[in-house]
């Protein structure tokens, strides 16, 4: 890779942790930094071209969702815009009197993080199991939408285990039972087909940073019809439903992102990225003995490749790699800061002895073929003296 | 009854109420480093998903979970440190 990388050695295959941001937005992005003063809620002359840009955001975000404009409800990030649907939703019109909430078991530890706060409240939540491959059962969604529920609210994809929900058919059954379903869409959108008023999607959380957009930036696309509570209190931006002066600079940068996004990071560089990651695969599976895929082979994000290790320790394994110049990550930064077993690991079967090994890189725009054999160069060899210094049953 | 605290006589004890995973275990784990073995630390926690997860690093970890009982929304957990 090369762009925002100090070191040109370095072979960065954490995109799914933080994305380099692409130079053109940042070329976007300067002037409104440098020379830009308007508060795009201000009624001067000033105020009045911030507005026109942030709105310009606005419609290329909207148009990435595949809704309208007036949807977006730009945040700080993903987080922010997960805990605005789920707790806004349940704790808004339609949750009232004791919500209920359907998640599935293999969700962002914003969206459980989230649920726990409305369990603390005396909300119910159900939490839906997924097959070895981490696929929502759809028997069980169907089961769950029997009872009265809020929200529903599954991820596109996982970010551990790279692998796409069902989207269309978890779209019908949620529309069917007349419940609002929300989609993180972190990972997935502009990388596969994915369009809120085709499928059926009332809420859609999107990242600028997983677009190559700056950090800090993240929306949440609402329609017209859902009722959503706001969580953070002020001066009324964001149509009522954020406060805070927008960030304008980072918003102008992620609506060129998302642009960017919707013209360049479908199916070419989708075919690309996965063409890479395939190679990875297979080959790392032909070097490397007691390695397994988690999550989908085929039906995953196209930029993402996980697996687990039998015999050694992820933390172990990312500092060897680090070591060799070569950046990836454990997948969870939850299960990685608390060293407990990973609930996605746990959710789709995971071996106990595979639970200490999980490894995830996740390519992207600037990830080239030398990055994938920097990686078939030196893990073969890491793995196998960590293995040496470690025997199973020893550990 | 009596009082769980007393039953164990806890060696430390933190309070991790109104924190979320995956801070009631990060918490724990910091507080179990700078403990002796044998020792017994009490953790509170409201976060309804905490039972699991603390059995889960326990099981993980190896160090005892003596007990858990709760009062109201809040898990009192007793945990000794084995190694």
């Amino acid at each position: 890779m090369s762009a925002g990388d100090a070191s040109p050695e370095r072979v960065y295959l954490d995109y799914g942790g933080f994305a380099p941001v692409d130079p053109r937005v940042l070329a976007v992005m300067r002037p409104f930094l440098e020379a830009g003063i308007g508060n795009p809620s201000a009624p001067h002359s000033l105020g009045a071209e911030a507005r026109v840009a942030l709105e310009a955001a606005r419609v290329k975000v909207a148009r990435l969702c595949g809704g309208a404009a007036a949807g977006v409800i730009f945040t700080s990030g993903a987080t922010e815009a997960n805990n605005l649907a789920i707790r806004g939703v349940a704790l808004g019109p339609s949750g009232a009197g004791g919500a209920r909430v359907i998640v599935s078991s293999v969700e962002h530890v914003s969206v459980v993080n989230a649920c726990r706060e409305l369990e603390r409240g005396g909300a119910a939540v159900a939490t839906l199991p997924v097959d070895s491959e981490g696929r929502v059962r759809l028997d069980a969604l169907r089961g769950a939408l029997g009872t009265q529920a809020a929200l529903v609210s599954i991820g596109a994809a996982s970010g551990e285990i790279g692998t796409l929900q069902p989207l269309g058919e978890i779209g019908r059954l949620t529309r069917a039972a007349g419940v609002p379903l929300h989609v993180d869409a972190v990972g997935a959108l502009g990388r596969v087909p994915l369009a809120v008023d085709a499928m059926g999607i009332d809420l859609l959380t999107l990242s600028g940073n997983d677009l190559y957009g700056p950090p800090g930036t993240g929306a949440l696309w609402v329609r017209p019809e859902v009722k959503v509570r706001p969580q953070i209190l002020g001066g009324g931006q964001e149509g009522g439903y954020r406060a805070g002066t927008e960030n304008l600079p980072a918003l102008v940068g992620f609506g060129v992102a998302a642009e960017l996004m919707r013209t360049e990071g479908g199916h070419g560089e989708a075919a690309r990225l996965a063409a890479l990651r395939d190679q990875l695969l297979e080959e790392l599976l032909d070097a490397v003995v007691d390695c397994r895929l988690t999550g989908a082979r085929r039906g995953r994000l196209p930029h993402h490749l996980s697996v687990v290790l039998r015999g050694v320790k992820t933390d172990n394994l990312l500092l060897d790699l680090d070591l060799a110049g070569i950046v990836a990550s454990s997948g969870s930064a939850c299960a990685s800061l608390s060293r407990m077993p990973s609930a996605t690991l746990r959710a789709i079967g995971c071996a106990p002895d595979e639970l200490d090994g999980p490894l995830c890189f996740t390519l992207g725009r600037f990830s080239t073929a030398a990055d994938v054999e920097a990686v078939l160069r030196h893990l073969p060899r890491i793995v196998a003296r960590l293995r040496a210094l470690a025997p199973l049953g020893r550990r | 009854m009596v009082e769980a605290s007393k039953l164990f006589n806890p060696d430390k004890h933190i309070d991790c109420t109104g924190l979320f995973c995956p801070m009631p275990v990060v918490k724990t784990r910091e507080a179990i480093g700078k403990m002796a073995v044998g020792q017994v630390l009490e953790m509170l926690s409201d976060d309804p998903g905490s039972d699991p997860d603390m059995k889960s690093w326990a099981q993980a970890t190896g160090h005892e979970l003596v007990d858990v009982s709760r009062r109201g929304p809040v898990y009192h957990f007793f945990i000794r440190k084995t190694r």
